[in-house]
């Protein structure tokens, strides 16, 4: 297995449990006031922002042990560049990504269309942009193995 | 994944290289491993030119390194 296909696999254990144990943190903490206090919108602004903050340092921290890991353990250095076949799947992996969570989000607008409490529509988006996130990493995956 | 069309004979070239490694080709051509891997395995058609650069590489004209469709010479 390359270095790429161990990677994507990586960052496609990392992306779940970023989001699990982040979760497993937030969600006790939801305020118990009305459905729409001003509380509760601070709640999720908050859930949204420190997501993207915690999400891109866990990132950065587990991309440089696999890093650390993968010299060890192989011997060999991790390419320090993309190439043509590495871009070209990047492109595939954003269209998808990008496409999961438009879906997500034309959802979560649904969902007040339909009347549904705001709780409903901030889960749908922060669910859209997690199911985005496997969605990139499964796709690059997938290219890896079985070509472009 | 359909199969491409366009293929190579990139390993028997690199074995009649003095076994030149997937790496040393790739290092040679400018591109990761994971990208002579998959034209080997024929999951990837190259750019034209990275086919130019990987032909160059041995030191052949293109259409010796790589043929599209049926390969007549296999």
């Amino acid at each position: 297995m390359t270095y790429q296909e161990k990677k994507s696999i990586v960052s496609l254990f990392s992306a779940v449990l970023i989001f699990a144990s982040y979760c497993l943190y937030m969600v006790p903490r939801y305020p118990e006031e009305g459905l729409a206090s001003a509380d509760t919108f601070r709640y999720w602004g908050t859930f949204v922002l420190m997501l993207a903050l915690f999400s891109v340092i866990a990132h950065i921290v587990i991309s440089i042990i696999f890093n650390i890991v993968y010299r060890v353990t192989t011997r060999e250095k991790e390419p320090n560049f993309a190439d043509e076949l590495d871009k070209l799947i990047d492109l595939k992996a954003f269209r998808n990504s990008f496409f999961a969570f438009i879906l997500g989000f034309l959802l979560a607008m649904g969902s007040l269309v339909v009347e549904q409490p705001l709780a409903v529509m901030f889960i749908i988006l922060i669910g859209a942009g997690f199911v985005s996130e496997v969605t990139g990493a499964l796709t690059r995956l997938y290219h890896y193995r079985k070509g472009v | 994944m359909g199969k491409h069309l366009v293929g190579n004979h990139i390993r028997k070239l690199r074995f009649n290289q003095d076994e030149m490694t997937q790496q040393q080709l790739a290092d040679k051509v400018g591109v990761t491993r994971q990208t002579i891997v998959a034209l080997e395995k024929g999951n990837y058609s190259p750019s034209l030119e990275l086919a130019f650069r990987i032909a160059m590489a041995f030191d052949l004209p293109l259409e010796e390194v790589f043929f599209y469709g049926e390969d007549t010479k296999a």
